[in-house]
């Protein structure tokens, strides 16, 4: 039981950390109809900002304004500079000018930071694991970062659903040309969006710097699975990234947990490892296939 | 008139000489892995070589290093290796890191009538059935990794293993080679996935199943997530954990830092081996470069030694005198010993490692015994040469 629920815990971690990096992709695509693969490479950029202010100050908590400016700033200038240029445009041509700046931003910081992967130290406060249950103990990094998602997930609530410039972003979500046609200035609501979505990719690669390696190409192992969020929790929507998110991080986990050792209750050992292992790396996919069959639109877009 | 034709005359003879000079430079092309997460690899097997090199001279031959990225993707490699062969007649091959990358490249290669000296990957099919008297391995068979970290962890008097590795050829390659030594029992076997970023779920399974001692197979950035993750969930100080060298090399730990002291390593190369050679080869590394000595760096030197000597001993010429040359194998490895099997692949020992603390407080991977003496390869009984 107690086994059952830390794997609990750790989907549902896994599952925010998702949500970080959905929320901003799914605002990006909703509201402008831009494919950004590019915000894989601002959780890479938040995740070097980061971690090299906190080596060079020696404080963890300094990396963090650090990861935020550097994330947000370089989602500013790239839709400025490039984005702002491809709304009109096909997909295809989004595709290709976001992939060029993967790119572009590996070989930037592959020059500037070497291809040695950073060290992170952890912070004190955050080191080490308290004992929730008896026999159940957890790493206290993990729940502070459980805890900063779901901030983050009510911050966004209550910007989407309380504040003017979330009304515009809903209304823009759901028809953009007429939000247009009624004078808001969508220019700059597209680079506020934008910028936002910088923010949390940011927040998100700082926070997995103490977890994962912080090096080149860290920004696309995630960005396909958080492109599985978006389909599967519908473009657009923050209620569905959030719900995605967790049912995704959670059903991964559980997966890679238990899948293997059921299948052994009914066959040999290494055939039930493999197909247990091959399986469970499928999982999110087939679980998105099965949503786009009844769902098309996403678990939470109304279809009309 | 006559002047004119001396000068032309003149400045034919200085364009034959100094092309003459270029054409007996020996070419040599190093296809290796410089882009993306695995960048370092390749960076320090080239970096390696070219301290076997001096002013552009291998043995006293003059050479030309050609050197392009693969980008780990085979077919990459060996579109490579076939403009090498046939535009710029390169005769002479070596460099890459990934096993899946020479599988595509190695054969076209040495059946193009070049030699490939590998500095890191020796895949079992190459070591054994598909083995060629043009393809020689400096570094090691893929299995000895591993099989050196089974034959550590029993050493060492573990009873109950737990292990992981990718869901790809080298990590099955990996938990079958290490099982081959283990004498123990295995408590469990865990297949993860390449791109995984998050090991939550297999650290829960690894508490549960009570291990006397973990072993792991995660190259690159892969391993550093584990061992940080592994360390954060408290099992550090649990239950001990026994790597083969490719999951802890000098970046690995500066990355990993003191999650990852008291690990246990086995390796066939150590920056504190104390030896004439690699004394030679860390004073040569840390003046030219700014970052640890790895073992891909130390297996570039050693590749290009073996080529310096082969070259030496015939002037540079690329024919069956060179493959006899190579295959005395007449250099001081880094290593200390060194031999070639009759696969040609190497005939060395093993060691164990231990990370500690050093003198400064940072970790540092010490040498504290023997694994393996003069161990070859299960594959060279199936090569017919």
């Amino acid at each position: 039981m107690t086994l059952f629920l830390e794997q609990l815990l750790n989907g549902v971690q896994f599952g925010v950390m998702l949500f970080l990096m959905a929320a901003g992709l799914t605002l990006i695509f909703g509201i402008m109809g831009v494919i950004n693969l590019a915000h894989g490479s601002i959780y890479m950029i938040g995740a070097y900002a980061g971690t090299f202010i906190a080596a060079e100050t020696g404080s963890f908590w300094l990396g963090i304004p650090a990861a935020l400016a550097a994330a947000a700033l370089a989602g500013v200038a790239i839709e400025f500079l490039v984005v702002r240029r491809l709304y009109g445009r096909d997909h295809l041509d989004q595709v290709l000018a976001t992939f060029g700046l993967i790119l572009i931003f590996n070989q930037a910081v592959t020059m500037l930071f070497g291809r040695q992967p950073l060290f992170v130290q952890m912070p004190s406060l955050l080191d080490g694991s308290v004992e929730l249950l008896p026999g159940l103990s957890y790493p206290i990094y993990r729940l502070a970062i459980i805890l900063v998602g779901l901030l983050v997930a009510l911050g966004l609530y209550l910007l989407i659903n309380r504040t003017r410039i979330g009304m515009l972003v809903r209304a823009g979500s759901t028809n953009r040309e007429m939000v247009r046609a009624l004078g808001v200035d969508v220019r700059l609501l597209y680079t506020l969006v934008f910028g936002l979505g910088a923010l949390l990719a940011g927040l998100a690669g700082f926070m997995a710097g103490p977890i994962l390696a912080v090096q080149i190409g860290m920004g696309e192992q995630i960005l396909i699975t958080t492109f599985v969020v978006v389909v599967i929790g519908g473009v657009g929507s923050i209620r569905g990234a959030f719900f995605a998110s967790l049912i995704l991080g959670i059903v991964d986990t559980g997966l890679r947990a238990y899948l293997p050792g059921l299948l052994r209750q009914v066959m040999v050992g290494p055939e039930a490892d493999a197909l247990g292992a091959g399986i469970s790396s499928m999982g999110i996919y087939l679980l998105m296939a099965i949503v786009l069959l009844i769902r098309p639109k996403g678990l939470f877009i109304r279809n009309s | 008139m006559l002047m004119r034709k001396t000068l032309l005359a003149a400045s034919a003879l200085v364009a034959t000489t100094f092309g003459a000079l270029a054409e007996d430079a020996v070419k040599i092309g190093m296809i290796t892995t410089l882009s993306g997460p695995a960048g370092y690899l390749g960076q320090d097997v080239r970096d390696g070589f070219k301290l076997a090199m001096e002013d552009n001279k291998m043995g006293g031959v003059p050479v030309e290093l050609l050197v392009e990225d693969d980008g780990l993707k085979p077919g990459q490699g060996k579109q490579i290796a076939e403009r090498f062969l046939s535009e710029s007649g390169v005769k002479l091959f070596t460099g890459i890191v990934f096993s899946n990358v020479a599988g595509a490249t190695v054969p076209d290669i040495v059946d193009g009538g070049a030699f490939y000296i590998s500095p890191n990957a020796g895949p079992s099919n190459l070591a054994g059935k598909s083995c060629n008297e043009n393809y020689f391995v400096v570094s090691w068979q893929n299995d000895s990794l591993h099989e050196s970290a089974g034959q550590l962890a029993t050493n060492l008097g573990y009873k109950k293993a737990f292990i992981l590795a990718p869901n790809y050829q080298a990590g099955k390659d990996a938990l079958a080679g290490f099982k081959r030594f283990f004498k123990g029992e295995i408590a469990g076997e865990v297949y993860t996935r390449l791109d995984q970023t998050d090991f939550a779920a297999e650290l829960a399974q690894i508490r549960a199943a009570k291990p006397d001692v973990v072993f792991q197979f995660h190259p690159g950035g892969l391993g550093i997530t584990f061992l940080r993750q592994y360390e954060q969930a408290g099992l550090g100080k649990e239950i001990p954990m026994v790597l083969a060298e490719p999951s802890m090399d000098g970046v690995t730990l500066a990355a990993v830092g003191e999650a990852a002291i008291g690990v246990n390593v086995s390796a066939h190369w150590n920056t504190d081996f104390d030896n004439p050679a690699n004394k030679k080869f860390m004073e040569a590394w840390n003046k030219a470069y700014n970052r640890p000595a790895t073992y891909y760096s130390s297996q570039g030197y050693d590749t290009g030694q073996l080529i310096a000597s082969a070259l030496k001993a015939t002037g540079g010429k690329l024919d069956d005198s060179f493959r006899d040359a190579l295959r005395k194998a007449d250099f001081q490895s880094v290593r200390g010993k060194f031999a070639f099997g009759p696969n040609q692949h190497p005939i060395q020992d093993w060691y164990a490692l231990k990370v500690e603390k050093g003198a400064d407080g940072k970790p540092v991977i010490k040498t504290v015994g023997e694994v393996f003496k003069d161990h070859g390869d299960a594959y060279s009984a199936d090569c017919k040469m």
